[in-house]
């Protein structure tokens, strides 16, 4: 598909998400129809990269030998501003509630969207940006 | 109607040498001699799956190897829910006619067979392949998550369910067939190794080899009956990112349809048999179910109500996290353990009473839910 957005499951740094045209649904798992009333064509839209953590586990086990080079690595739910909840990293002291905003990080051999806190009275966040690699705060727990 | 007329279950732990056929059929022979039913006359066998020998057809590779030509037969595969839902299954073939005697059976070689990475692995990928897998998530964590998300919104702490991994080592600690005796305290799971924040490594169930099976019969064979009085299942989602808020999970919807389905409430339960992947899995199904009120079911745990002497015993054999857990089999072990406690025949661990029992299974993170109740018949 030539007009197709990036997506960093394609290795890009952007997070995507599908509307429906129809019933308004919004979904994060893109499918060519919408899970919520079948209609097909579900509008794909760039998502700002805003959200809210939702819950969050500092991975101190890892399973594979890529994986384990980068324990301990917190995963988070992330309710996005644009209405979908998403499964991404994120800094190791991220709290429930805190507002953050995405970059993208290097995961085991793939790009993986990373979020931070953002800082109060901060106006330079307009969208995604490139964080660098390592500067999560490591060993809260492991 | 249909009964539980037998029952089988293996020692978990280590099997060297054994694989999971062996250990599927070493539960089986157990359950048919419990039953005193005879190869010839089960007609319908279910099984569910193994990580270890995955295999298209899983349930006549069994039935050939064990010896029995079935009117009826296929595997089943909900995760951690398929031992109730293959209950489930084969009390609907009775009732309806379909079969007499259905063999219900899971064993698995899961610790010695394969690596714990490989388990863990394996079992990760019950995740997004294209959303959630590339994170690196284990089943810990997305069990984690949850975990991280149910203290935030009811003011639970690591030290309440901790209480959990205690209470099912003490139980563990008086059936010789569970994978752990040694007793441990809030402060040992405390200071276990951080696994995926907030459990740690005796917050969260073993990998174990074993096996477990039983009949599920148009006819009691026996003296004392263990009825199914009724079952419900629910299934909201798969994935962690799709799963609804807390508060409208599937184990609240499958347990709301059972209640309707028997006409029994919470109150009538004497003995419970709940699914405890972790310590979280177990703390938020005895909320979900209604078997302590939110965020109170560690207080609960603390004063002895789960205890085998206290009002509501839970889990006496260990559960997953201490008796262990070998795949499909590992939650099937609640249900044998329900069985011989409502036979009378759980010897050291026998409850005052144990005349209706409310066993419920999670599969995925809470995904797939199966709610029974099973009632003890004179």
């Amino acid at each position: 598909m030539s007009d197709r957005l990036a997506d960093w499951t394609k290795g890009e740094q952007a997070i995507t998400y599908q509307a429906c045209s129809s019933c308004g649904h919004v979904q994060y798992f893109h499918r060519d129809f919408c899970a919520a009333c079948g209609i097909k064509g579900p509008r794909v839209a760039r998502a700002s990269g805003k959200g809210k953590v939702y819950a969050t586990s500092l991975v101190c086990r890892a399973a594979t030998p890529g994986t384990r080079a980068h324990v301990p690595y917190n995963i988070l739910l992330v309710d996005c501003a644009e209405g979908f909840r998403m499964m991404a990293h994120g800094d190791n002291d991220l709290v429930i509630g805190d507002e953050v905003i995405v970059g993208f990080k290097p995961f085991a051999g793939k790009l993986v969207p990373f979020f931070v806190k953002i800082q109060e009275g901060d106006p330079s966040f307009g969208g995604g940006r490139e964080t660098e690699p390592g500067t999560g705060i490591l060993g809260l727990a492991c | 109607m249909s009964f539980v007329t037998g029952v089988g279950l293996t020692p978990f732990g280590k099997h060297e040498g054994s694989s999971s056929l062996d250990l599927m059929s070493k539960a089986a022979q157990l359950a048919l001699d419990d039953a005193g039913l005879k190869r010839t006359e089960i007609d319908g066998i279910l099984c569910g799956y193994s990580t270890v020998s995955p295999h298209i057809m899983l349930a006549t590779v069994f039935a050939e190897h064990f010896g029995i030509r079935p009117s009826y037969a296929h595997a089943v595969q909900v995760g951690g829910a398929t031992g109730f839902a293959m209950t489930m299954l084969a009390h609907h073939l009775v009732v309806s006619g379909v079969c007499r005697n259905v063999l219900v059976v899971a064993g698995e070689n899961r610790l010695t067979g394969q690596s714990r990475d490989a388990s863990i692995q394996a079992l990760a990928q019950v995740g997004h392949p294209d959303y959630e897998v590339p994170l690196g998530p284990t089943i810990p964590a997305y069990y984690g998550l949850v975990a991280s998300r149910y203290m935030h919104e009811y003011g639970v702490t690591e030290q309440d369910l901790a209480e959990f991994a205690v209470l099912m080592r003490a139980h563990a600690s008086t059936h010789p067939g569970a994978q752990f005796h040694d007793p441990i305290t809030v402060a040992d799971v405390m200071g276990s190794k951080p696994v995926a924040m907030p459990l740690k490594l005796l917050d969260c169930c073993p990998v174990s080899d074993g096996g477990a099976a039983f009949v599920i019969s148009r006819e009691r064979t026996g003296e004392a009956g263990v009825r199914i009085r009724g079952c419900a299942q629910a299934h909201t989602h798969q994935h962690v990112t799709a799963a609804p808020a807390l508060g409208e999970l599937g184990a609240e919807i499958s347990i709301a349809r059972a209640r309707e389905a028997t006409g029994l409430a919470i109150s009538d339960v004497r003995y419970a048999a709940i699914y405890d992947s972790f310590t979280i899995t177990l703390a938020m199904l005895l909320e979900d179910l209604g078997l302590a009120q939110r965020g109170e079911a560690s207080a609960r745990a603390r004063s002895g109500h789960f205890s085998r002497d206290g009002a509501l015993p839970l889990n006496t054999h260990g559960g997953l996290l201490s008796y262990g857990h070998c795949g499909v089999g590992g939650a099937m072990a609640h249900l044998v353990e329900a069985h011989l406690q409502m036979t009378g025949r759980a010897a050291a661990r026998q409850v005052r009473d144990a005349s209706i029992a409310l066993l419920h299974g999670d599969g995925g993170v809470l995904s797939s839910h199966v709610s029974m109740f099973l009632e003890r018949v004179r």
